[in-house]
């Protein structure tokens, strides 16, 4: 009994990171921007985490640092992409490229610290219900965020008047610009919103999942949380779900790997990579629902005329 | 803004300027608007109409000039401010977003914080008030054209605005269509309201407008009281001089002419969420004739154009002949070596690489069917041959540009589909299919277009022309049929071809129903 | 504050030409603010950075060295990025050529000869290829992103080295470090200058390829298809060619590059598979393709450019304690940078302060973002 609920536990703590990185994009995408940085921002987020709270001694403000230094980050995509108008690939991954370089370097001295770990938030009292207590009121104080984040997307797009704007410029920035809508500074917001989110589930990587500072410690959660945007079809509630689908992967692969199980562990650790492989073959494969889904305008530069 | 006396003037531009570049495309424009008045703003493609009217509703912002509102100095800063001062605009590329609702699309516009479902009852009401039923919930992606202007307008008007800017409306409209919304507008300016319409059709600018302003080259030219002028006369004055007429010299001996395009059960599945299928088309142009497709944008004419060039070849073999062969399993390359040439509806994009020199252009469409020509051993292109023939295309054209081989998007609409269609027309094709052969060219271009469209049938050619301007097609086709959610009408001799006739087909309604609803009206 | 973007009527050839070297010397200002925020004189980290790794005979061969790859594995990926085709993956398809083009000399040691080394580069040009259809086949087959699944597919490669130098290829006699038996010397790619460095043919083929795929692209009917499909695509379908036959033509294209980069690097500069056989080639030629405007001959300067980071990053580790990571810096920011300053070329730019609304009569006054 235990075992499993420590099973769960630690697929919730993978899942958190996952899901928190998956929730921003998901918000930038619905705006219509595709920010390919989210490894880079997520890596950023995990260093000056761990920095601020290494050196502090305070996890919180290790916290607040990852996100802040995420936020930071995503800014200088926001100003090449949305002021400049640059190639929203080449820029996100030019993102990636210099986070991982800037982490690398910003961490040197980190590298072998024991670093400040968040303590978990454990609600009186609910903890002892059996089974399901300590998964869900037992938990780091991050785990508590990404639900709530996952709620509050969820009821901001569909349910008020700026999530309805911010999905009207992803269907078409062209037509909200005539409008009067101001495209550019919307995007300029959920960019911001979804660097935010980035670097906190980097802090989380750094603080909670593993509180050290490894290089590139990051490991592709990035493009998988990019993935599980699409997977799942820009939809919040199945951010959720695919982000704990592929925790279990993660921590399933880990398991096997400590049961010793005869198989080759670098086949076991690159599961959740052809895992991703997968699930988006599954899931593009219908054109036409794909193309239902995708904000129509994702990708595009934006200029107005003057 | 309650202040005002009567008969005054709601709006006021003076001298107002608007400089892109090295192109003025509005220079120091002047218009009146009256309350309560129609007033129409003529212009041909390229005048400075659409560029005025966007200052007007600030998305443009103006290198010079005044604007007047009830008397009042005001900068027009955001398509925000426009609306609070009383300013509705219904755009002829509509403003509106595929994904969302129609009430949805609604709330957009509107600042209040009403929930979604106020909004809706609002518009339902409205909508019904007018005469323009409208279902809030449906998704605009599903819906047609002609329902997409009544979103549009609806939106304006649940903003309550004093002047309503019309953006080429009917250019989307059967002729039906457009008299009920004729209606409307006049019930409009019985409320008093003023309305600035915008249209090249003149026509129907003689029958609902009070006065105009007319625009020329970005300058404004004239005012006059189109119910006093003739068609001809606005004419002149929009284009500066008189356009040659087209000319069709009937065609002989038809019936007997060798068939060289042949749509057989022509059906395809819709390929995107939002695309019609066709259903079962049948069609035969033969030597020496120029057949016309009218219909309302959007009834699946840009999938019908797909399906014959063979840009998405078919399964059945036999739906498209060609000469005499199967050519349905064959693509675009295939098609054109047959003898074969196609025209899009889009120019830059589709028809032509906007950055790429026009000479790269002419390679688009011709690297197959004079791979000998211009392309030379082992896949090398040569450069001389395709600058000397696009050299000859631009002067048997008279295309107009600044360079001697720009990119395409350099050049103005009208120059570059002059030389879109001048480079099929250089291959002599047996079989042209040509989709909105004038959308978007001014006078001149469109009748050189025309009449070289008519020459090519003349000369033994089979000429296809899809078009949503009936002007257009009376003026050059021999046969009209009608495409209407997808599936095709028989083509209507000229002779018997008329407005009613085509518009009402355009509308959907059966072959059958013509003559009855014909008698009642 | 805010910028305004006013589109040119036509692309400007002057910023065209200067934007890369405007964008270098922007890296330089920022990396001068970087060098000085360590606690290190930017002048004296610069001439250590830059002039130094270069300033002798051998130490231009490491420059060759590091450079050939990065020139082999960018051209390739001009082509896909020019027909709008996003291959990030090249990482992978390095490793797998480099894998494949090993087959021979670590599982047929005893075969030597002439034939060799031209087979072991053929297998290695396969395997990339044939590891870069993976995305071409899920793009094409089932509309799958190929960036992300290009990527993925480094990871499993990876992994996939990983294991083969640590289990089945792993040398019985290496003391059971992970890495295979050395190649004998019928599969080394010789030096092209023994007498005065290391660098070897490796750095020729890279010009090679640049000086092909130029003509390829300027000159031939399929670097015109590229074209038109990377930038207008329904004009290339209009011109009949086709979008899923070009997806596999990129792809594979830069994937036989970066596989003969890849078993270059291995039978040149390593000489046996190693865990890892790539200080991130396959990423930083991202940054070498765009540096070079996605044009074969500019990359191949840009490929000198970027070798010379890696090799000023080894040189202000050992001189300065800096990391070596700075390195990545340096090519992040140019990539930055050159996207910035691409935006001249079509644009010019305005800068807007904090306009002061222009009358008092507007009800709300509109914001600037």
């Amino acid at each position: 009994m235990d075992i499993t609920v420590n099973i769960l536990l630690t697929i919730a703590t993978a899942a958190t990171p996952l899901l928190i990185a998956a929730i921003g994009e998901l918000v930038v995408e619905r705006s219509g921007v595709l920010n390919l940085g989210v490894e880079g921002m997520m890596i950023m987020g995990a260093v000056g985490g761990f920095g601020a709270g290494y050196l502090t001694g305070s996890p919180w403000i290790g916290l607040l640092a990852a996100i802040a230094l995420g936020a930071v980050f995503s800014l200088l995509f926001a100003v090449m992409t949305l002021s400049l108008a640059t190639n929203q690939v080449a820029t996100g991954l030019s993102l990636t490229l210099l986070g991982l370089g800037l982490s690398g370097m910003m961490g040197t001295s980190f590298v072998g610290q024991p670093g400040a770990r968040l303590p978990n938030l454990d609600i009186p009292g609910l903890t002892a219900i059996p089974v399901v207590g300590r998964l869900l009121f037992g938990q780091d104080p991050i785990f508590y965020i990404s639900i709530a984040l996952t709620a509050a997307v969820m009821w901001f797009l569909f349910k008020t008047r700026t999530g309805l704007t911010l999905r009207s410029i992803g269907d078409s920035h062209t037509s909200a610009h005539a409008l009067g809508i101001h495209v550019i500074r919307y995007r300029y917001l959920a960019v911001i919103f979804g660097g935010a989110c980035a670097g906190l589930a980097g802090g989380h990587l750094s603080l909670v999942y593993t509180p050290q500072w490894v290089e590139n410690m990051t490991a592709g959660r990035g493009w998988i949380a990019l993935a599980l945007v699409v997977f799942a079809s820009w939809r919040p509630w199945r951010v959720l779900a695919g982000a704990y689908i592929f925790g279990a992967v993660w921590i399933g692969q880990l398991h096997a790997q400590a049961f010793g199980i005869p198989v080759p562990s670098q086949l076991l650790s690159s599961l959740p990579y052809l895992a991703t492989i997968v699930v988006l073959v599954l899931i593009s494969r219908n054109k036409r629902l794909t193309m239902m889904n995708t904000p129509a305008s994702l990708g595009q530069p934006f200029v107005p005329d003057r | 803004m309650s202040a005002n006396q009567d008969g005054a003037n709601l709006l006021e531009v003076r001298g107002l300027t608007k400089i892109f570049g090295t192109l003025t495309a509005c220079d120091h424009i002047d218009l009146d608007v009256a309350k309560g008045e129609i007033h129409a703003l003529l212009g041909e493609n390229g005048a400075g109409k659409s560029t005025l009217v966007k200052m007007l509703f600030g998305t443009l912002e103006p290198n010079s000039g005044e604007i007047l509102w009830n008397g009042q100095a005001v900068t027009i800063t955001s398509p925000g401010f426009a609306k609070k001062l009383g300013i509705g605009m219904v755009f002829q590329h509509f403003s509106l977003f595929e994904a969302l609702t129609a009430a949805e699309n609604i709330a957009l516009s509107l600042d209040d914080g009403s929930p979604i479902s106020t909004i809706a009852a609002k518009a339902r009401a409205l909508s019904y008030s007018y005469g323009l039923p409208l279902d809030p919930q449906s998704l605009v992606g599903d819906l047609s054209v002609g329902e997409r202007q009544r979103i549009e307008i609806i939106r304006c008007l649940l903003q309550t605005p004093q002047l309503i800017i019309l953006d080429e409306p009917t250019s989307v409209l059967t002729p039906q269509e457009a008299d009920k919304l004729f209606e409307t507008l006049e019930r409009l300016r019985s409320e008093g309201k003023s309305i600035l319409y915008i249209s090249h059709r003149l026509e129907e600018v003689k029958r609902i407008c009070d006065r105009a302003t007319v625009l020329r080259h970005g300058k404004v030219v004239g005012h006059c009281n189109p119910r006093e002028e003739t068609a001809a006369s606005l004419a002149r004055m929009m284009v500066g001089n008189d356009v040659q007429a087209v000319v069709r010299a009937p065609a002989r001996g038809i019936e007997t002419a060798q068939p060289l395009l042949e749509i057989r059960a022509l059906s395809r599945k819709p390929a995107t969420p939002f695309s019609i299928p066709l259903r079962n088309i049948n069609l035969t142009v033969r030597a020496g004739e120029v057949i016309g497709i009218a219909g309302v944008a959007g009834n699946g004419q840009g999938e019908f154009f797909e399906s014959v060039s063979g840009e998405v070849p078919q399964q059945d073999a036999a739906s498209v002949r060609i000469r005499g062969k199967d050519a349905g399993g064959l693509g675009i390359t295939g098609r054109r070596l047959m003898g074969a040439a196609f025209v899009p509806e889009e120019r830059l994009g589709h028809g032509a690489a906007p950055r790429m020199k026009l000479s790269e252009n002419l390679l688009l469409s011709r690297h197959a069917t004079d791979g000998k020509v211009f392309v030379g051993a082992g896949g090398m292109v040569k450069s001389d041959a395709i600058y000397a023939a696009s050299q000859r295309i631009i002067e048997a054209m008279d295309v107009r540009k600044s360079a001697p081989d720009p990119e395409a998007a350099a050049l103005s609409g009208g120059n570059l589909q002059k030389f879109i269609v001048g480079r099929e027309l250089d291959r002599r094709p047996d079989v042209m299919v040509v989709n909105q052969p004038t959308w978007g060219v001014d006078a001149g271009a469109a009748a050189h277009i025309r009449q070289t469209l008519i020459g090519l049938a003349r000369s033994g050619s089979a000429v296809l022309v899809i078009s949503q301007d009936l002007d257009e097609l009376f003026e050059i086709s021999d046969a009209i049929a009608v495409m209407h959610n997808g599936v095709l009408s028989k083509p209507l001799p000229i002779a018997e071809a008329t407005f009613e006739k085509v518009g009402l087909l355009m509308g959907g309604a059966e072959p059958g129903h013509v003559e009855h609803v014909l008698e009642t009206s | 504050m805010r910028l305004e973007l006013i589109k040119r009527p036509q692309r400007s050839m002057l910023f065209s030409a200067l934007s890369p070297f405007i964008a270098f010397m922007l890296t330089i200002i920022a990396g001068a603010i970087l060098f000085a925020l360590l606690g290190v004189n930017p002048l004296k980290a610069f001439q250590i950075y830059f002039i130094e790794p270069v300033s002798q005979v051998w130490q231009l061969h490491e420059l060759a060295i590091k450079a050939a790859p990065l020139i082999l594995i960018g051209v390739g990926l001009s082509v896909c990025y020019r027909a709008n085709i996003w291959n990030i993956g090249a990482e992978g398809q390095f490793i797998l050529g480099g894998i494949v083009g090993s087959i021979i000399p670590v599982l047929f040691p005893q075969f030597e000869g002439p034939l060799v080394l031209p087979l072991m580069l053929l297998f290695g040009m396969v395997g990339g290829a044939a590891y870069a259809t993976v995305p071409a086949l899920l793009k094409t087959r089932f509309n799958t992103n190929e960036i992300l699944t290009s990527l993925m597919l480094v990871y499993v490669a990876q992994l996939f080295l990983d294991w083969l130098v640590r289990g089945p290829w792993r040398d019985p006699k290496g003391f059971n470090f992970p890495q295979t038996i050395q190649f004998n010397d019928s599969a080394i790619l010789p030096e092209l200058m023994p007498a005065s460095g290391r660098a070897n043919w490796g750095f020729v083929f890279a010009l090679v390829a640049a000086v092909l795929v130029w003509i390829l692209m300027s000159r031939m009917l399929k670097g015109f298809e590229v074209r038109v499909l990377g930038s207008s695509p329904r004009a290339g379908r209009f011109a009949g060619f086709g979008i899923n036959r070009m997806v596999f033509f990129a792809f594979m294209l830069s994937g036989a590059l970066a596989g003969l980069a890849g078993i270059s690097e291995v039978s040149g500069a390593i000489g046996q598979l190693q865990p890892v056989i790539s200080p991130g080639y396959g990423f930083t030629a991202i940054i070498v393709a765009f540096l070079g405007r996605l044009n074969p001959l500019g990359i191949v300067a840009a490929g000198l450019v970027l070798a010379l980071t890696y090799l000023g990053g080894e040189a202000v580790q050992s001189a300065l304690g800096i990391s070596d990571k700075v390195a990545r810096v340096f090519q992040g920011m140019l990539l930055f940078f050159v996207l910035g300053c691409d935006t001249l070329i079509h644009y010019r730019i305005r800068l807007i302060g904090f306009a002061t609304p222009k009358l008092e009569a507007a009800p709300k006054l509109e914001e600037v973002h």
